[in-house]
C-alpha cells in the first residue's frame, strides 16, 4: 500500500502554513502506512550556502555530532529536529562533510542536501514522526510526504521515504517495482552508490543518473516509463517544483487538486478533504503515463 | 427525514443504523452530510431506502448495494457500486477507477467522468456514464451493459464475454477479442430503456452510439495456438 501527499503552494500568504497542512495530510494516510513516515519541505535558503540534513542513530548522538561539526567548519550553523539536524555551511565546506563524518561519526548519514531542501523520515506512526520533527510549524513553498507500508523491503528508517536524488531533488513512491534488483545492478556499475535494498532508493537512484548524463526531470521520468517496471505513482520535489507521474496502467490510486492558492496531491481524496477552498478546487486523478510538473 | 454528519457520527454507527432498519420502517430518506471522502459509505443496504450523500465520497460507496437509491452530491473514490446486486446510484461528479466493478444488476449513473476499469468484470449491472471512461474499462465484462456519452480509453472491452458497450465519441482502442458491432434496433431500444431509467431519457439520440461487444474468439481453447503456451 503506501500513501503519498504532497502540496504545492502558490500565493505566499499560505506558506507559513505549509506544515500544519502536510502534518495532517500525513497524518491522514495513517491507514496506508503506519510503519514509517517522511517528508521533504522546502523552506527558505541563503545564496552560497548548502543546507544538509542528518540523521544520527539517536537524538543525543546527533546533537554530539553537530557540535564536533560546528567546531570542525567555522561559520556552520544547525538545527536540531529530534534525531535529525539540519546543518547549514559555506558551500565550499559542504563538499568535504561527506568526507568529515566518514572519518569522525561513520553512523551519521546524510539524508539530502540542496540550498533550500530538508528530508525528515523515522520509523513510527506518521502523526508521531511529524509530532516529533515540530513538521506541524515549519513554513516554505512545498513539501512532498509518505507513509509506509514495507513490501519490498524491511520496516527500517532506511527503507523509509523520501529519497533524495540529487540537490534539493528528492523522491516518494507508492507502489513496487520488479525490477530494481537488476537495474541496482546497472546503475551501480554507472557509478550510483546504493545505502539500502529498497526499490524506490533505486528508482531515485535511475533519476539521478539521468539527470547526471544531462536530461531534465520530465526528460528523465518519460524514459523511465520504459526502464521501470512494476507499479508506481511517484511525486518528485525540486528546489522550485513538483511533478507527478503514474505508472501506464495505473495502478495505484492518485488524486489531484489545484486552486489559485495551491497544487495538492493525496492518494486518496480524503488527504485534500481539510485544505482551504477545497469545495471550489478543480480536482482530477492524474493520466497514467503522463508527467505532470509544477514549477513557481 | 433523519439527517447525519459525518463530522460527528462514526461511520460504523451510521452503516450499523442503515442495516438494521427493520422492513417496515418510515425512516426511508436518509440525508448525509459532510462525507469528506471516507470509505464505504452506504456499503452492504438491502432495503429500499434511499440515501442522499453530500459531498464526496471514498472507496466503494454503496459497494453490494441492493434495492437501495444511493445519491451521491459530488465525486467517487474508487470501486463506487461494486458488486451491486439491485437498485440506483447516482453520483452526480466524477467516479474513480472500478466503478460498478463486478455488478450483478441494478444501475449505475455517473454524470461526470469515469476512470480507468469502469465496469471491470461486470455480470449484469447498467452503467451510464455521461462523461467519458478510462483505460480497460469493461475488462473481462460478463453480462449487462455500458453506456458511455464520451470517449473511451485504451483497451475498451478486453476478454469480453457478453457485455454489450455503447460509445458515443471516441475508442482509442479496443482490448483483446472486443469489436464494434452493428447498432440494431433492438439495441437502440435497449439503450433508450437504460436511459429513461437512468432518468436522462431524450437528452441523447440512442442512434449516435456505437456498439462493442465479442468476438467470441476467447472462449473456446484453440489449438492452432498451442504451440503460443
Amino acid at each position: 500500500m503506501c500513501g503519498i501527499v504532497g502540496l504545492f503552494i502558490k500565493d505566499p500568504a499560505l506558506e507559513p502554513e505549509l506544515g500544519r497542512l502536510t502534518a495532517r495530510m500525513l497524518e491522514t494516510m495513517t491507514d496506508r502506512g503506519p510503519d514509517s513516515a517522511g517528508f521533504a519541505v522546502y523552506g527558505a535558503g541563503t545564496d552560497g550556502q548548502t543546507k544538509i540534513t542528518l540523521r544520527g542513530v539517536a537524538a543525543d548522538a546527533i546533537e554530539e555530532t553537530v557540535t564536533a561539526i560546528e567546531s570542525a567548519f567555522p561559520g556552520a550553523t544547525a538545527v536540531l529536529h529530534d534525531t535529525h539536524a539540519v546543518v547549514s555551511l559555506s558551500s565550499g565546506d559542504a563538499s568535504h562533510l561527506g568526507d568529515w563524518l566518514a572519518e569522525n561519526s561513520p553512523e551519521t548519514e546524510i539524508v539530502g542536501r540542496g540550498s533550500r531542501m530538508e528530508i525528515y523520515k523515522e520509523v513510527g506512526l506518521p502523526a508521531d514522526v511529524a509530532s516529533r520533527f515540530g513538521l506541524a510549524t515549519m513554513r516554505g513553498t512545498h513539501a512532498i510526504g509518505h507513509t509506509r507500508m514495507a513490501t519490498e523491503s524491511a520496516v527500517t528508517t532506511d527503507g523509509a521515504h523520501p529519497y533524495s536524488t540529487g540537490q534539493d531533488q528528492c523522491l516518494v513512491h507508492n507502489g513496487s517495482l520488479s525490477n530494481h534488483n537488476n537495474l541496482r545492478r546497472v546503475l551501480r556499475r554507472e557509478g550510483i552508490a546504493f545505502e539500502t535494498e529498497n526499490d524506490t532508493e533505486v528508482a531515485a537512484g535511475y533519476l539521478s543518473w539521468r539527470m547526471r548524463e544531462g536530461m531534465s526531470l520530465g526528460d528523465a521520468l518519460e524514459v523511465g516509463l520504459t526502464d521501470l517496471d512494476g507499479f508506481y505513482t511517484f511525486v518528485v520535489g525540486t528546489e522550485n517544483g513538483f511533478g507527478v507521474l503514474r505508472d501506464g496502467i495505473a495502478c495505484k490510486p492518485a488524486i489531484m487538486a489545484e486552486t489559485d492558492q495551491y497544487v495538492a496531491f493525496g492518494s486518496e481524496y480524503r488527504v485534500l478533504a481539510d485544505l482551504p477552498g477545497i469545495g471550489q478546487a478543480r480536482v482530477w486523478e492524474p493520466e497514467p503515463a503522463t508527467v505532470y510538473f509544477w514549477e513557481r | 427525514m433523519p439527517e447525519v454528519d459525518l463530522g460527528i457520527t462514526p461511520l460504523r454507527e451510521l452503516n450499523g443504523t442503515l442495516h438494521n432498519l427493520p422492513a417496515d420502517t418510515n425512516e426511508t430518506h436518509w440525508i448525509v452530510d459532510n462525507p469528506a471522502g471516507r470509505h464505504a459509505i452506504a456499503a452492504g443496504l438491502d432495503a429500499p431506502l434511499k440515501v442522499e450523500i453530500n459531498g464526496p465520497v471514498g472507496y466503494y460507496c454503496a459497494g453490494m448495494n441492493k434495492l437501495a437509491t444511493v445519491q451521491v452530491h459530488g465525486s467517487a473514490g474508487v470501486g463506487v457500486a461494486e458488486n451491486m446486486m439491485s437498485g440506483f446510484v447516482h453520483v452526480s461528479g466524477d467516479a474513480s477507477q472500478a466503478a460498478g466493478a463486478t455488478g450483478r444488476g441494478g444501475l449505475l449513473r455517473v454524470d461526470g467522468n469515469a476512470s480507468s476499469r469502469c465496469g471491470i468484470s461486470m455480470k449484469g449491472i447498467d452503467i451510464v456514464v455521461k462523461g467519458s471512461v478510462g483505460h480497460m474499462s469493461a475488462f473481462m465484462a460478463q453480462a449487462g451493459n455500458l453506456i458511455v456519452f464520451g470517449d473511451a480509453g485504451d483497451a475498451l472491452g478486453d476478454s469480453i464475454y457478453e457485455a454489450r458497450l455503447f460509445v458515443r465519441g471516441n475508442v482509442k482502442s479496443l482490448g483483446a477479442d472486443c469489436i464494434e458491432k452493428a447498432m440494431r434496433d433492438e439495441h437502440k431500444a435497449a439503450v433508450h430503456d437504460i436511459l429513461t431509467r437512468a432518468g436522462i431519457n431524450g437528452q441523447i439520440d440512442p442512434s449516435e452510439f456505437k456498439r462493442y461487444g465479442s468476438a467470441r474468439k476467447l472462449y473456446n481453447f484453440n489449438v492452432d495456438n498451442a504451440g503460443a503456451y
